[in-house]
């Protein structure tokens, strides 16, 4: 049985909906990463699970039970909102002991938990210090064994590594997902973060505009993204526009700008009707010579710009056609002598490219991230 | 001539020292990044070079002019503010044409001059807006907006995609320095995130608890970094304790327990103890019959990370070694569980004399 | 800062008494009841009684127009105490700020002292301040001796312009300095970034930024003016404003129907007018004028300017409101104390005012406190929703209204019920003082955030529990201080004491009397005036301590 459970779920605040019908289910011990742009609905999604705001429409239950009219201090989640909230005028173990506290347990009990929490993240030597007085670090720590101490082991998490150092939050996402499949807890861990999604997920719901676009594994999303909006949030991709001109039992042709025709895999679609390809930076291939016989889906190019990212660089090509498309080279593959200015082939392989019917809002209103 | 030069310069404020000792020269029209943890100075840094705070010691030259009181006002630098600081009572027209409003300038000129930038920001139709109707980026690209309308040809950028979610991040940064570049201006941009440094700067600059770590292009810090704090800030790293066994011409054979290998880089510090340090995308996996090293491990942890996957190796003697592997399409290489043999290209290894303070220190960014 | 303890389950009855209340404050009807009683107590006790006590003898309204000379009087009376107001407020807006700058911004040495010095008005009490101000510029003791002439600001309007302005400049400024001090200077060094010289930053980014504040001090200022009572009557002479106009005619109730009622009615008028034009005024940034205003910038200017504002301050404003000293001093020297103090005639009178007074001030902060803390709760946590503006609006309605008129209108509505004087008393003086402590506590719990109070709700802790383990001690200061400012108003009452009940006195309504009527040697006034300075100087200094230990 599910842990938690949104049926048709629905908030609206002053005319805007926040949340539209929404459905979700999160397994006992799963650690769930809802991913979405910033105003996606990911903090009234995480409100409405922990009772401090309603549903307008739709039931949520806790381990099948009905919790619609059940206040926050008896749902038994720990929140931890995104700046952490720490009550500035108690210490670390005042903090952390709020919670045993208010559910009436005795002071040896209280301070026993309080202290074991504290010393599960390391803060047991700051426990008389003021949340102030710690490292952004130290506070998302403190935060989370705040609401751990309160006993609950459902764990609700908005953007607990927003505050942090790009450097901190790669260091940290481990430790807590670590730390959080430790000790059993289920986890619902909100951001817009897609890189950390993917890492620290069981599963992924991709959230946008209150409404859940796919929910999967990370392998599922990234290579099998259900939408343009999916595909280029998660990952990022080359988007080509083009029709169908052709179709046969193993594949079809599509014209793309000015004559080019790419040969793709799909066969579901009809001549004629207007589609979106998606190709993956990194299955985007550049060559410089192809000595391959067979010349279909190589484009020539020229090499407008080199990024480089780190463990790859980041080719920007012009097609011949017009179309712009991006390359992601893995370092230590480094092709070398690829210079800006090159004439170059790039090859988009048919079994990397995911094809799309044409979006009604238009392919621009897709591709914003919002 | 160069733009802005740094000598000596410190700032304290009582017991605390925000930066010490910098030294820093940027050319004209380059485009420089400020990288470095939370607190390491390099926000206090440009509010130097702005004139928004005064340097305890040393000097700052803009243009070889020395900047000794002289206001800000005077100073003909642009700055971006990480709170964006757009005035909040005037509309993104008022805002952006502020500058060259209270500079003097002819009231025709300044019109077409901003609607031509808010053109090429995509900001058109929002001239009339306030900014507390604007969504986060729209808001940084008004402030960025502002910035370069002045007319100021040294630009000073304190996270200006900071309030933005990732996504739009990568999306935006690249327009951010094509538009620089298309002014000719020279830019100086503080950011912490440094993949955003890497894909855009000519220079980067890593600060580290007020000093200047080490000064390099983005390729020169990623793949040769002179520092270990640069090391392990710049990208992730696997990082070794070991000791030297032999110094040869053209390489060095390090000894890790009964692993031993090689780095082509020569040493010239005498110390044996050194710290031995391999980028995750450079470690290779053989199966347990190939290889010439001989450490062997069993793969622990497993991470898809969409384009690559993440392996956490446990050695025999019971180090953790991080890789990173492409993932090609299909299925994957190995599994948890898998036993494995680790190799080190030679050319990847980097050493490192063994800091005085303790690895753990030297590295630690929090 | 306190270290708070883990809560423990034993069995003392304090404890179980709170556990209690944290069990009701989960049941939604307990929590109704609370607001509700809130409401109700602003409804019935506090909104009712002045508007049924006119409306009762509205009947009475025509009765001026028999007699064209009172009502000549009494027009032209409403007519100067908004044109008082009015220009007094001008004055200290533009006389004041630059004093708040100076103490905000400047890197002088002197700013200890002026700051020091721009607290000490509020240690005396307006009754004080209008006997001072008589002092020195209408006596021969005073400043007129400097100029060889007997009297060199008579009793009249200018003199009423003067004692207004002194009162009022005190409260500008610190409400100014609280603003720059929590302003934001960002946006000032943004416009220096871009090239603006410091006047000219001020003036197009800071002034327009500023404006709600200014606002609401003009506001503070233009209700000061219109409702104090006690000094005015002191250095008014033959001027009369309404307040004054009131004092006058306190067994006319034909005449103080068509005054009260006016009253009432004009200033609730002009502080909505203000409240909703002020916010539209725009002030656009064109044209700059870079060296002329680099000018108005350097270092001379800035001089002059701040040796200018300083002068006004110290000329107007401190040595007048100190004045009363000298005559203090001299009854400390003639033996007036040991009269004072062996509680002989007229001291009798005297103690047993402050008696009055401060039991009356006790339990109208208590109430206040205790009934207005629910409302302020609605108020910042908007949980009327759309209704809260008009909640808001009606819990200022109280200090919007001269406090003479108040009193009038409750004189009329308790006489009706045969209320004891000292419980109309009690009444009167909560309602004055109602507001005070309602919008401080709104204010500062709005700037709670609501998260914090949302998780420690998912904690498991019960609304009660929240309140007093986070609210409140995060809004502490403000509890006290706004408890603090309800208290010295009620001392300081005089309109309203004045008109509401007949026999009972309290000190500054006794005061008053005194001064006016000349009952007593000069040098017994200034002794009444020294305790009741003394007295509101130790409120204040607990105030200050408990602030400091905060910090």
């Amino acid at each position: 049985m599910p842990l938690v459970r949104l049926v048709n779920v629905t908030k609206r605040f002053n005319g805007i909906t926040a949340i539209r019908n929404l459905d979700l289910e999160i397994g006992d011990g799963e650690y769930l990463c809802v991913l979405g742009p910033t105003g996606s609905g990911k903090t009234t999604l995480l409100r409405l699970i922990t009772g401090v705001i309603k549903p307008d429409e739709g039931e949520i239950y806790f381990d099948g039970k009905l919790v619609n009219g059940v206040p926050p201090q008896e749902r038994n989640t720990a929140y931890v909102p995104q700046d952490y909230a720490l009550f500035p005028h108690l210490t670390v173990m005042g903090n952390v002991s709020f919670g045993p506290a208010s559910r009436e347990l005795s002071k040896e009990e209280a301070y026993g938990i309080s202290t074991r929490m504290l010393e599960m993240t390391k803060l047991a030597w700051r426990a008389a210090s003021f949340p102030n007085e710690l490292s952004g670090g130290m506070q998302q720590r403190l935060a989370l064994a705040r609401g751990l101490a309160s006993g609950a082991s459902l764990l609700l998490l908005d953007e607990p590594l927003g505050a942090l150092d790009a450097r901190l939050r790669v260091e940290l996402r481990y430790k807590l997902k670590g730390l959080v499949k430790e000790k059993g807890f289920t986890a619902i861990h909100v951001t817009h973060d897609q890189e950390e999604a993917m890492v620290v997920g069981d599963r992924i719901a991709v959230l946008r505009h209150g409404q859940i676009q796919q929910a999967s594994i990370p392998f599922t999303i990234y290579n099998e993204p259900g939408s343009i909006f999916v595909a280029n949030f998660v990952g990022g991709a080359n988007f080509l526009e083009g029709f169908i001109v052709e179709r046969s039992q193993h594949g079809s042709w599509v014209q793309l700008r000015n004559g080019f025709t790419i040969r793709i895999i799909e066969t579901g679609y009809s001549t004629g009707e207007r589609v979106v390809l998606a190709i993956r930076e990194e299955t985007t291939r550049i060559v410089k010579n192809p000595r391959t016989k067979e010349k279909i889906n190589f484009f020539v190019g020229t090499v407008e710009s080199a990024s480089f990212l780190g463990n790859c660089t980041e080719y920007t090509i012009l097609l011949e056609n017009g179309d712009t498309v991006k390359s992601k080279v893995p370092i230590s593959l480094r092709t070398r002598g690829i210079s800006i200015g090159d004439r170059v082939y790039v090859h988009l392989q048919p079994e990397n490219i995911r094809t799309y019917l044409y979006p009604a809002t238009g392919l621009y209103k897709e591709l914003e991230a919002v | 001539m160069p733009s802005v030069r740094l000598v000596n310069v410190s700032k304290r404020y009582g017991e605390i020292t925000a930066v010490e000792h910098a030294d820093l020269q940027i050319e004209d029209k380059e485009y420089v990044c400020i990288i470095g943890p939370s607190g390491c100075g390099k926000t206090t840094l440009i509010k130097c070079i702005a004139g928004i705070i005064e340097p305890s010691e040393g000097e700052v030259y803009i243009n070889n002019k020395l900047m000794k009181n002289v206001p800000i006002q005077d100073r003909g630098v642009g700055y971006v503010f990480q709170e964006i600081a757009l005035f909040p009572h005037m509309n993104v027209y008022e805002n952006v044409s502020y500058g060259p409003i209270v500079k003097g300038w002819d009231v025709s000129r300044i019109r077409s001059l901003v609607e031509e930038m808010l053109n090429m920001m995509a900001l058109r139709e929002r001239i009339y807006d306030r900014p507390d109707v604007l969504s986060e980026g729209a808001k940084q690209k008004a402030s960025i907006a502002r910035a370069l309308v002045s007319g100021s040809l040294l630009l000073l950028l304190d996270e200006p995609l900071g309030s933005l979610d990732a996504k739009v991040r990568t999306m935006l940064r690249h327009e951010l320095k094509r538009m620089v570049k298309d002014l000719n201006l020279t830019a100086i941009h503080v950011t912490h995130d440094q993949e955003e440094a890497m894909a855009i700067a000519d220079k980067i600059v890593v600060m580290n608890a007020g000093r200047i770590v080490e000064i390099g292009t983005p390729l020169e810090l990623y793949l040769r970094p002179k520092r270990l704090f640069t090391m392990n800030f710049v990208g992730e790293a696997n990082f070794i304790v070991s000791e030297i066994v032999k110094r040869m011409n053209h390489r060095t054979k390090v000894r890790k327990n009964a692993a031993v290998f090689y780095s082509s880089e020569r040493v010239d510090f005498e110390e044996k103890k050194v710290v031995a340090a391999i980028r995750p995308e450079f470690v290779l996996m053989k199966k347990p019959i190939e290889g010439k090293m001989s450490w062997s491990g069993r793969i622990e942890t497993m991470v898809f990370m969409g384009s690559t996957v993440r392996y956490e190796v446990r050695t025999e003697d019971g180090e953790l070694i991080v890789v990173k592997r492409p993932f090609v399409s299909g299925a994957y290489e190995w599994n948890v569980g898998s036993h494995i043999n680790l190799e080190f290209p030679p050319e990847s290894v980097l050493l490192y004399p063994y800091p005085e303070a303790g690895l753990e220190k030297e590295i630690s960014i929090e | 800062m306190q270290r708070q303890q883990v809560v423990t389950k034993q069995k003392i009855s304090v404890f179980n008494f709170v556990a209690i209340l944290d069990l009701l404050s989960s049941k939604p009807w307990a929590r109704y009841l609370v607001y509700v009683s809130s409401l109700v107590f602003l409804f019935v006790l506090i909104l009712t009684p002045p508007i049924a006590g006119i409306l009762q003898k509205i009947g009475l309204f025509g009765e001026i127009y028999k007699t064209p000379d009172l009502l000549a009087r009494a027009n032209s009376a409403i007519f100067w105490s908004f044109m008082t107001a009015f220009v007094v407020s001008i004055l200290d807006l533009v006389a004041a700020l630059p004093l708040a700058w100076f103490i905000v911004r400047s890197r002088s040495k002197a700013i200890n002292l002026i700051d020091t010095l721009a607290d000490i008005p509020f240690l005396i009490p307006t009754a004080a301040l209008g006997y001072s101000t008589t002092l020195f510029w209408s006596t021969g003791k005073g400043i007129s001796s400097l100029f060889g002439v007997e009297s060199l600001v008579p009793p009249g309007f200018i003199l009423v312009l003067l004692l207004h302005f002194a009162f009022s400049y005190p409260v500008i400024v610190r409400v100014m300095v609280g603003e720059l001090l929590g302003y934001k200077e960002v946006y000032e060094v943004a416009a220096k970034t871009l090239g603006a010289q410091p006047f000219t930053s001020v003036r197009t980014v800071t002034l327009p930024l500023l404006k709600p504040a200014l606002v609401a001090s003009f506001l503070l200022a233009f209700a000061r003016s219109l409702s104090e009572t006690g000094a005015t009557v002191m250095v008014a002479g033959a001027f009369e404003n309404g307040p004054v106009f009131i004092f006058n005619n306190m067994d006319r109730e034909g005449v103080l129907v068509y005054v009260t009622s006016l009253l009432i009615l004009a200033s609730v008028v002009t502080f909505f007018l203000i409240r909703l034009f002020a916010p539209r005024l725009r002030l656009s940034v064109k044209r700059a004028w870079p060296s002329f205003e680099r000018s108005l910038s350097s270092q001379v200017s800035v001089k002059i300017r701040d040796t200018v504002t300083i002068a006004l301050f110290l000329f107007l404003v401190i040595i007048p409101a100190l004045w009363v000293a000298l005559p203090l001093m001299n009854a400390l020297g003639d033996g007036t104390i040991s009269k004072a103090l062996g509680n002989i005639e007229p001291w009798n009178d005297f103690w047993s005012s402050m008696l009055l007074s401060y039991q009356i001030g006790l339990i109208s902060t208590l109430t206040n406190i205790i009934l207005g803390l629910p409302a302020a709760v609605l108020i910042a946590r908007k949980r009327l929703g759309r209704l809260t503006p008009l909640l808001d609006a009606l819990v200022n309605v109280p200090i919007i209204v001269p406090s003479i008129a108040l009193g009038v209108s409750l004189k009329f509505f308790w006489a009706t019920y045969e209320v004891p004087e000292f419980w109309v008393l009690v009444l009167s003086h909560t309602t004055i003082t109602y507001t005070y402590f309602v919008m401080s506590m709104a204010a500062s719990i709005e700037s709670i955030r609501p998260e914090m109070e949302e998780v420690a709700s998912t904690l498991g802790a019960k609304p009660f529990t929240i309140f007093r383990r986070i609210t409140l001690p995060l809004t502490k200061y403000s509890v006290f201080s706004g408890a603090v400012l309800v208290f010295t108003r009620c001392v300081g009452e005089t309109g309203a004491a004045k008109a509401v009940v007949r026999t009972l006195k309290t000190v500054p309504v006794l005061l008053v009397e005194w001064i006016v009527q000349g009952k007593v040697s000069p040098s017994e006034s200034a002794l009444g005036i020294g305790f009741l300075i003394l007295a509101s100087f130790l409120v204040l200094l607990v105030l200050r301590i408990v602030v400091r230990g905060e910090r």
